[in-house]
């Protein structure tokens, strides 16, 4: 999927620049963006996913322009799965629910299709004896599973990831990460912020690091792991790497 | 000691056992009653309730008429409270401080106050003349206000990541109103709102005041006549807990159902 990004910057008042001006052009099929808090992840991810508007600059995906019209902006998200970090399920709703509607509203499912099709992925990402259930009765890595289901149900062209695991207990983590790599193996194209270094490193074709703002370095993740060229990645990288038990 | 514990405690599953919720509910039944008879031993009046008898009709029929109130009013106030939180939030600001000067007029001040300024002043100037209907749009105001402001609250504390979810999944604002927020709402708001139909029941009881002939006023105007006030208005709170009770225990069952679903 090819991803372009031309001037893109973002501030929330004068002294508060959250993006920087940056450009951007790739074809990616599996994109980590990875850096420290605050450095403007998941507001370049939001800006790519049609949820919040640039400030200036000209974004694409896969060939389509990022529409300013809300109208046009709804098509556009139309095509694009989106995974929040947390609290993205609708509370009233049940696993199957969740999944099924959005299919039956949004992209013209029959009632009867969407059912078929929930319970497709929830059998899938093993959630079939839960399908019932609200996101309150689920636990937060079930909720993250039923997430994902909803966000690749329609088979949307890219899938974006807002740190899908940071609100998770460790032993829920794995169980989500794998959902997304079995993704991977079938295809589907995504772009993840995350804190999960094993996975951006291994499971990602392609690496950002974005820090305070600005898109530092970028490139195949064994070469950016391997061989930091900023004095920041590799900073960012070392404080990660204290407290790892393999070291 | 085992015994003592469990007939007077709590149980560790947060419920009471349910000889100790029986012995315990007439206890304080027991103990409430108790307080009354020797309070009225030491005023020397003995209740004779069969002289209410000769009214019952009348009884009857008042007893109807808040019951038609309190509805009517429980449908124009939850129409006028929805109109007011939504007035409260638009960007129009007339129509943003119309809302906000009512809601804060209305639980400002006393509904008594309020029945006779709308009546006399408001209601007279109109030819608003019919004393139920009058008595019904009033009550609605009051009650409307405090709707308005229920409403409201649930709607500040709708969550945004459930907005934001709603339109990375696609929804249109009408989907996100339609799908998300209403139910979200309702099930957010409906014991509360439950709670205020049970306090339209009772405030209704003010409307007497303008001699809309409900069930307070039918009780003053008997005893007016026989001097049975204790009799009179024992009997009187007697219907109303009728009425709020079971609307209480329904809004209680509401609160802990949507409780268990979020």
């Amino acid at each position: 999927m090819k991803i372009e990004f031309q001037g893109l910057m973002k501030r929330y008042d004068e002294k508060h620049v959250v993006l920087k001006p940056m450009d951007f052009l790739d074809d990616i099929h599996t994109l980590a963006i990875i850096g420290p808090s605050g450095g403007g992840k998941s507001t370049l991810l939001r800006i790519l996913g049609g949820l919040l508007a640039p400030t200036t600059g000209r974004v694409a995906v896969g060939g389509d322009e990022l529409p300013t019209d809300e109208t046009a902006l709804q098509k556009y998200r139309k095509n694009l799965g989106f995974v929040f970090q947390q609290g993205g399920l609708f509370r009233h709703l049940s696993a199957m629910e969740n999944i099924a509607l959005p299919l039956e509203q949004v992209h013209g499912y029959t009632k009867q299709e969407a059912r078929t099709r929930a319970e497709e992925l929830l059998e899938r990402f093993g959630l079939h004896a839960d399908r019932k259930k609200k996101p309150g009765a689920l636990s937060g890595g079930q909720q993250q599973r039923v997430a994902i289901a909803r966000a690749v149900a329609a088979r949307p062209r890219l899938l974006l990831l807002d740190e899908p695991t940071s609100a998770l207990d460790p032993e829920y983590t794995n169980e989500v990460l794998d959902v997304i790599h079995e993704l991977k193996s079938e295809g589907m194209d995504f772009v993840i912020v995350t804190h999960e270094m094993g996975f951006a490193r291994h499971a990602c074709e392609k690496v950002a690091f974005l820090c305070e703002g600005s898109l530092l370095e970028y490139g195949d993740s064994a070469s950016l792991f391997a061989r930091p060229k900023t004095r920041q990645l590799a900073g960012f990288l070392s404080r990660l790497l204290e407290w790892n038990v393999s070291e | 000691m085992r015994l003592y514990r469990k007939l007077f405690y709590i149980q560790k599953d947060g419920k009471a056992n349910w000889l100790g919720a029986l012995l315990n509910f007439f206890l304080v039944m027991g103990m409430f009653v108790a307080i009354f008879w020797l309070s009225l031993g030491v005023i020397c009046v003995r209740l004779d309730f069969g002289a209410l008898g000769q009214f019952w009709l009348r009884i009857w029929t008042g007893f109807w008429v808040t019951i038609g109130i309190s509805a009517a009013s429980l449908v124009l106030s939850l129409f006028i409270g929805i109109l007011s939180a939504a007035g409260c939030s638009c960007s129009l600001l007339f129509i943003r401080y119309f809302c906000s000067i009512y809601v804060k007029f209305i639980r400002g001040t006393p509904l008594i106050m309020q029945i006779y300024l709308f009546f006399y002043i408001v209601g007279t100037a109109w030819g608003v003349e019919n004393r139920f209907a009058a008595g019904v749009i009033i009550l609605s105001l009051f009650e409307g206000a405090y709707i308005s402001e229920i409403i409201r609250g649930s709607l500040l504390s709708m969550e945004e990541s459930q907005l934001e979810a709603a339109r990375a999944v696609g929804f249109t604002p009408r989907q996100t109103l339609r799908y998300v927020v209403l139910p979200q709402l309702v099930t957010r708001t409906l014991p509360a709102l439950t709670g205020q139909f049970a306090s339209t029941i009772k405030d209704s009881s003010l409307l007497s005041m303008i001699a809309v002939i409900e069930l307070t006023q039918t009780i003053r105007e008997i005893t007016a006549v026989n001097f049975q006030m204790f009799e009179g208005y024992l009997l009187l709170g007697l219907l109303y807990l009728c009425l709020t009770l079971p609307v209480s225990f329904v809004s209680k069952r509401l609160e802990r159902r949507f409780q268990y679903e979020n």
